[in-house]
């Protein structure tokens, strides 16, 4: 029941995540999109804290193409390492699963387009890396369970010269125990 | 991490220190120096019991450098010892002239050779020096080449960088080979050869070992291999990514770029892996460190003023001092060995990614290239000469060129990308 209970908070914590400001440049400028939503009074369906069905976070879901579990990418703006509000419930997702199974452990690896130096995309990705670890570890998951590193623009999942392709490029994916 | 490391280690791996690969690097020459000293190498007399191994070699050398002209019609045999007609050689418009013979060591016993040569200034009617070599067939080649270093140190007065070795890394299809070869592309090696990309390959001062980041365990590692016996040891495995090796003057320890405590940041860790110090901190990015010859300083590259750009730091730690102002990106800060000028990538705003030359008292910068994916420059060790990687015709290739931008060389190798140069030390 704790367990459940921190993946609800944590849930919750996210959830203002999302309301911030997407990079550090730009803070203060969205406060008017957040007074709204917290005022909002219109009836909505009863969505308190619904218990967690251990079930959805069981090691098989990884590889259910059902479940949200299966994937495991964030794909990130050109020279940016904020993670999109697109990507919040599959992050979301992952750091429920990271809090119900302590045991198991995660390598993220950051990746970064062919643009520029290896060694410094090789650090472009590793802030990227890192910036899925932290909003990890604010979902419940525990440093010593994920380990971020980053391989640059060494592993490119498309080798086509162009954004379409260096899109795909600028991404964090996450390995599981076994996976790695 | 550190344990599940070793399988893996194991099934990727294919360690072989001293197999001679197939995949030649071949050197095009694209450009020459301005005002080539003209020079006649003669045909050593008794040169063709070793398929004239010597003079071939000898004249590709110099004329590689950019900074010769070979006289043609040279072919007669000339001994070290035999009168030079030197109004003749002036005719054919030589100023410098070499004269040798090789002859077979040993009665052919244990098939060792012995070279003579001589170097006569033809100006000056004057003999300027010779040396002899005794080698075995294998090492015909490195004989040539120490003959074009005297050469070269004698004319242009300063040392040759022809018995020079390079290291760069080799991508063909799911493979990547570490190799290593001779300045004139021959005799490459494979030091090691991984289904994961290899990178950052930087030689210790004594030419003996080589630091390296290899992926092979699923993150960024870095090795420190030694090349006589293929032995290797992790000279920074730490949580998160290990990267960016750069050797301290006297060898005995290595700047490297460590994340265990969160972001990209420079470290200092013996060679031997034991020791690790943090050498500065900042909030971004820092990374590609490289130590000034002298050791005063390490150069790096930081996005702490929001954009990638070059700084300095003392070596024994204090403030950051920013080198580049102009453009968005200046990366991989490269010193010249006597740490008067700094090579390194720009990216200019028609988007090109090239070659730079700063000259550190006045700020002056040029640009080397006219290529747009520069990147990994490599200074000879004479500081003649920049090697980097760049692509051509979407492949990737190294590409040399000299400090003032004249003279230019491309180096390949057939279907495959080559990639990350380090020019290796003087042979001691």
């Amino acid at each position: 029941m704790r367990k459940l209970f921190t993946v609800a908070f944590a849930s919750l914590i996210l959830a203002a995540c999302g309301s911030q400001p997407p990079a550090p440049e730009q803070g203060g400028a969205k406060v008017e999109d957040r007074k709204p939503a917290a005022i909002k009074v219109e009836p909505q369906p009863v969505t308190t804290v619904t218990p967690v069905k251990t079930d959805d976070y069981s090691v098989a879901m990884l590889k259910d193409p059902k479940s949200i579990l299966s994937k495991r990418s964030v794909f990130f703006d050109y020279d940016e390492y904020v993670i999109k509000d697109e990507f919040k419930s599959l992050v979301e997702a992952h750091g429920k699963f990271l809090v119900v199974n302590g045991q198991i452990k995660m390598l993220i690896q950051g990746n970064a387009d062919e643009r520029g130096s290896r060694e410094y995309n090789l650090a472009l990705g590793q802030k990227r890396a890192e910036a899925l670890k932290k909003m990890l570890i604010l979902l419940g998951g525990k440093e010593a369970q994920i380990e971020a590193v980053s391989l640059g623009e060494e592993k490119p999942r498309c080798t086509e010269h162009g954004e379409t392709c260096w899109a795909q490029n600028r991404r964090d994916d996450m390995l599981y125990s076994g996976e790695f | 991490m550190k344990k599940s490391a070793f399988p893996g280690l194991l099934a990727a791996l294919l360690l072989c220190a001293s197999a001679v690969t197939d995949a030649q690097l071949s050197i095009e020459i694209t450009g020459a120096g301005a005002n080539r000293q003209p020079i006649a190498i003669a045909d050593f007399a008794g040169e063709n019991i070793v398929a004239k191994a010597l003079t071939s070699v000898l004249r590709a050398d110099l004329e590689r450098s950019g900074l010769f002209r070979l006289i043609d019609g040279a072919t007669e045999p000339l001994t070290d010892t035999a009168a030079v007609n030197y109004p003749d050689w002036k005719g054919r418009g030589a100023d410098a002239l070499v004269a040798g013979n090789v002859t077979s060591a040993f009665s052919g016993s244990d098939g060792r050779y012995e070279t003579r040569f001589r170097l006569h200034d033809v100006q000056k009617q004057a003999v300027l020096g010779g040396q002899t070599y005794v080698s075995s067939a294998a090492q015909l080649r490195a004989a040539a080449h120490r003959t074009a270093d005297f050469i070269y140190e004698k004319l242009i007065g300063e040392p040759g960088i022809f018995s020079t070795r390079i290291a760069y890394v080799v991508k063909s299809t799911g493979r990547y080979e570490l190799q290593i070869a001779d300045a004139d592309g021959m005799n490459a090696q494979t030091a090691l050869a991984s289904r994961e990309p290899i990178i950052s390959p930087t030689w210790s001062p004594d030419g003996t070992r080589l630091a390296y980041v290899s992926f092979e365990a699923k993150k960024p590692i870095v090795y420190v291999h030694s090349l006589a016996t293929g032995q290797r040891h992790v000279a920074a495995n730490f949580k998160g990514s290990n990267s960016a090796p750069a050797w301290s003057p006297d060898g005995k320890k290595l700047a490297v770029v460590l994340s265990k405590d969160g972001g990209s940041q420079l470290y200092l860790v013996n060679a031997d892996g034991s020791g690790v110090t943090r050498l500065a901190s900042s909030t971004g990015i820092d990374t590609e460190p490289q130590f000034s010859g002298d050791g005063q300083f390490i150069y790096f590259t930081s996005d702490r003023g929001g954009k990638p750009q070059i700084y300095r730091i003392p070596a024994d730690g204090g403030e950051a001092q920013r080198i580049t102002f102009e453009g968005s990106y200046n990366v991989t800060p490269r010193l010249s060995p006597n740490a008067k000028s700094m090579a390194y990538i720009t990216l200019n705003n028609n988007g090109r990614y090239q070659l730079a030359l700063m000259d550190l008292a006045t700020r002056q910068t040029q640009i080397l290239t006219d290529s747009a994916k520069d990147e990994s420059p490599s200074f000879a060790p004479n500081g003649r000469m920049i090697i980097y990687a760049t692509e051509v015709g979407g492949r990737g290739v190294l590409a040399a060129v000299s400090s003032d931008g004249r003279v230019k060389q491309k180096l390949s190798v057939q279907a495959a990308d080559v990639r990350e140069p380090a020019w290796g030390p003087f042979l001691k």
